[in-house]
């Protein structure tokens, strides 16, 4: 990833992170990510209620910074894992809309050839190696592919993308350790949005911070704020560097909150109106970042219009891309079951 | 074949295969518990280690669903990970990875990724080792479309078979019977694959085709030889494959003999003699069938410990013998 010029990050030299380390486009560039994945979940959101989209979805608005400040600062070739709150990865890893709504819309130009759905997103060729419907699941397999990179030699780091749910389950155990004792380069990367499911972290979780667990396995643990996107990014480069000089993994609770609920079943039972209300007007992460880029200069009202404009069209095209799209012949059920042999 | 043909163990010749496997493309690796100095539960990896390193030849902890996880996650992304579970019973710690990821993940992402893994399962009863160690679970696997399962019955299907499981672009699960590790029999040198998918006539006869699994198939050729002398011919069918299943083989066996029998080492119950009895019972091979079909399995009992108990679980040759003769000659 390109860096601004040092005459640049000299005038720069008290902001914080990410206002240092990338160019202006570059911030800007966050920002319409950031705010394509808002748009991008909003619009799922609407083509669920019109019964376009069946199924169920798992939204990540209110967690955009997380996403964007993980997957900002890795190369093309890196790679990810993701959760079945996995749309915002997607799009911050380099995905297109317009394939992800297809693919929602279960059409054949989908990702996943309307095979996956919203749960099993991906988009291997950016590095995404899938969404994940099993708490956990793609923890042990992020490890698996950060040995293929040390036993390749490619250089490659993995991001293994879980929620506060998953620090329970076997599957982060295990991976951890083994990461840790391999020396693997592979960063996990916890998005604690305070619930899993209905279950607080204060009621299933021993421990107060989940990054606390860090320590059983001899890796940094470090907490940032998921809702800034500069402290995000901030610790992802560290970490990112830390993994390619192989020195080992490196465990990120990024503290978040989702705006929605768990999935579309979901009525809010467990939590009051009052905290979805503060985390919305107050922490928005979008809002955060905005105000920032307009505090220190990057951005000006006008830019701001543009790129909410840009948005819009890109998700109505995108929309219009998916309903146009053929669905898979019922003949093609059995495809890719096995691979196809010659 | 030209190549040199020796005596070898089965366990020797899995050895071999994955020492062939690893000249032959550096993307294969082995994992397991204690597969490395220790050479492996059963002495398979035996001294691989010394000869491919500790980097090829990985020690996992003791981390089933973790370890297959990550075996997953390396054939996912370029690898050829071969993973030995130390007994097949711990592919129950696993059984997420195995089934919700490996099996799935290229039907998933609509053809976009394989999942080029092998991983090998010591199975079956016989050592004492109880309930816990010496079940045979193939079944569960064998019904979980994505994977591709397979028993090799002799030291040629075990090396044959194995690099053929490498050379596989999706994944393969092994299930090697423990008491077949030291049995010896002919093995070519070098390198050669035995199709999977593929059943194999083991010994042809006119009276009763027995469709044998695994441990069975050599159970079965014992019990076909004796009945020889009571001029009862018996064709014996080694399935090799359960997932994906050679029908048409068995099927032509049974239109040839007019009867069946399916004799397996795991709970007689809603497995592979229900899916092979099934599959006749569907096809044109019912019309030829001249009395009712014979499931020879397990009992409905966990594996116990005394060793008269434990044989009593699982078919033996005269329980063989036994059910063949009554059902050619009628009692049944």
């Amino acid at each position: 990833m390109a860096t601004a010029s040092k005459a640049v990050t000299d005038s720069r030299a008290n902001l914080p992170f990410v206002y240092r380390h990338y160019s202006a486009e570059q911030l800007r560039e966050v920002l319409h990510k950031m705010y394509l994945i808002r748009r991008f979940e909003e619009g799922a959101e609407e083509c669920y209620t019109r019964g376009l989209i069946h199924g169920t979805m798992h939204l990540s608005i209110g967690q955009e910074a997380s996403a964007m400040g993980i997957c900002m600062p890795l190369a093309e070739d890196d790679q990810i894992t993701s959760t079945h709150r996995g749309h915002g990865h997607c799009i911050a890893k380099g995905a297109e809309v317009k394939r992800m709504f297809a693919e929602f819309f279960g059409k054949t130009t989908g990702y996943c050839k309307g095979r996956g759905g919203s749960m099993h997103i991906a988009d291997v060729g950016k590095g995404n190696l899938g969404a994940n419907g099993i708490v956990g699941g793609g923890i042990p397999i992020a490890v698996g592919a950060a040995l293929s990179s040390k036993m390749m030699k490619t250089g490659k780091v993995v991001v293994s993308f879980f929620g506060d749910g998953a620090n329970n389950e076997g599957a982060f155990h295990e991976a951890l350790n083994m990461a840790a004792v391999w020396k693997l380069p592979v960063i996990f990367v916890c998005e604690n949005n305070g619930y899993g499911m209905s279950t607080s972290t204060a009621r299933s979780t021993a421990v107060k911070n989940i990054a606390e667990r860090a320590a059983a396995y001899s890796m940094p643990g470090v907490i940032v704020n998921g809702n800034i996107f500069s402290e995000v990014a901030e610790a992802s480069h560290q970490a990112i560097a830390r993994a390619r000089a192989g020195e080992g993994p490196t465990l990120i609770e990024s503290k978040t909150y989702r705006h929605r609920g768990h999935s579309k079943s979901d009525r809010n039972r467990y939590r009051t109106k009052e905290e979805i209300e503060d985390w919305m007007s107050n922490r928005d992460p979008i809002t955060l970042f905005e105000s920032e880029l307009r505090e220190f200069g990057f951005i000006d009202d006008k830019g701001i219009e543009a790129i909410r404009d840009a948005v819009a069209q890109e998700i109505a095209e995108g929309i219009e891309f998916a309903k146009a799209s053929p669905s898979p012949d019922i003949s093609e059920t059995g495809n890719y079951v096995y691979t196809e042999q010659a | 074949m030209d190549a040199m043909v020796r005596e070898l163990s089965y366990a020797q010749a899995i050895q071999e295969a994955m020492a062939i496997a690893m000249d032959m493309d550096e993307r294969v690796f082995l994992m397991g518990e204690d597969i490395g100095v220790y050479g492996g539960a059963f002495q398979v990896t035996g001294d691989l280690v010394e000869r491919y390193g500790a980097d090829r030849v990985i020690d996992t902890p003791i981390s089933e669903l973790g370890g297959a996880g990550v075996a997953v996650g390396a054939a996912l992304t370029g690898m050829r990970p071969i993973f030995e579970f130390q007994f097949s019973d711990f592919a129950t710690l696993a059984m997420e990875q195995i089934v919700n990821q490996a099996a799935k993940m290229r039907f998933m992402l609509g053809g976009e990724v394989s999942v080029p893994v092998v991983m090998r399962f010591p199975a079956g009863s016989g050592t004492g080792a109880a309930a816990q160690h010496s079940q045979s679970l193939e079944a569960w696997l064998g019904h979980v479309p994505g994977l591709k399962v397979i028993q090799p019955a002799t030291p040629y299907d075990a090396k044959g078979m194995l690099l053929a499981a490498v050379a596989d672009p999706d994944p393969v699960m092994i299930f090697e019977h423990k008491l077949l590790y030291k049995m010896k029999g002919p093995v070519p040198e070098g390198y050669y694959t035995v199709p999977i998918g593929k059943a194999d006539i083991r010994r042809e006869g006119r009276d009763l085709t027995i469709v044998a699994t695994s441990i069975m198939v050599q159970k079965a050729l014992d019990a076909a030889a004796a009945l020889e002398s009571e001029g009862i011919d018996v064709e014996v069918v080694d399935l090799r494959t359960i997932r994906p299943m050679d029908k048409q083989t068995v099927i032509d066996s049974v239109k040839k003999t007019s009867r069946l029998m399916c004799v397996y080492e795991a709970v007689k119950t809603l497995g592979i003699g229900a899916e092979v009895s099934a599959m006749i019972a569907e096809s044109e091979a019912f019309d030829y069938l001249d009395a009712p079909i014979v499931r020879l399995g397990g009992a409905e009992t966990p594996i116990p410990y005394n060793p008269d108990l434990e044989k009593a679980t699982v078919p033996q040759i005269p329980d063989i013998i036994t059910a063949a003769r009554d059902l050619v000659k009628g009692v049944r």
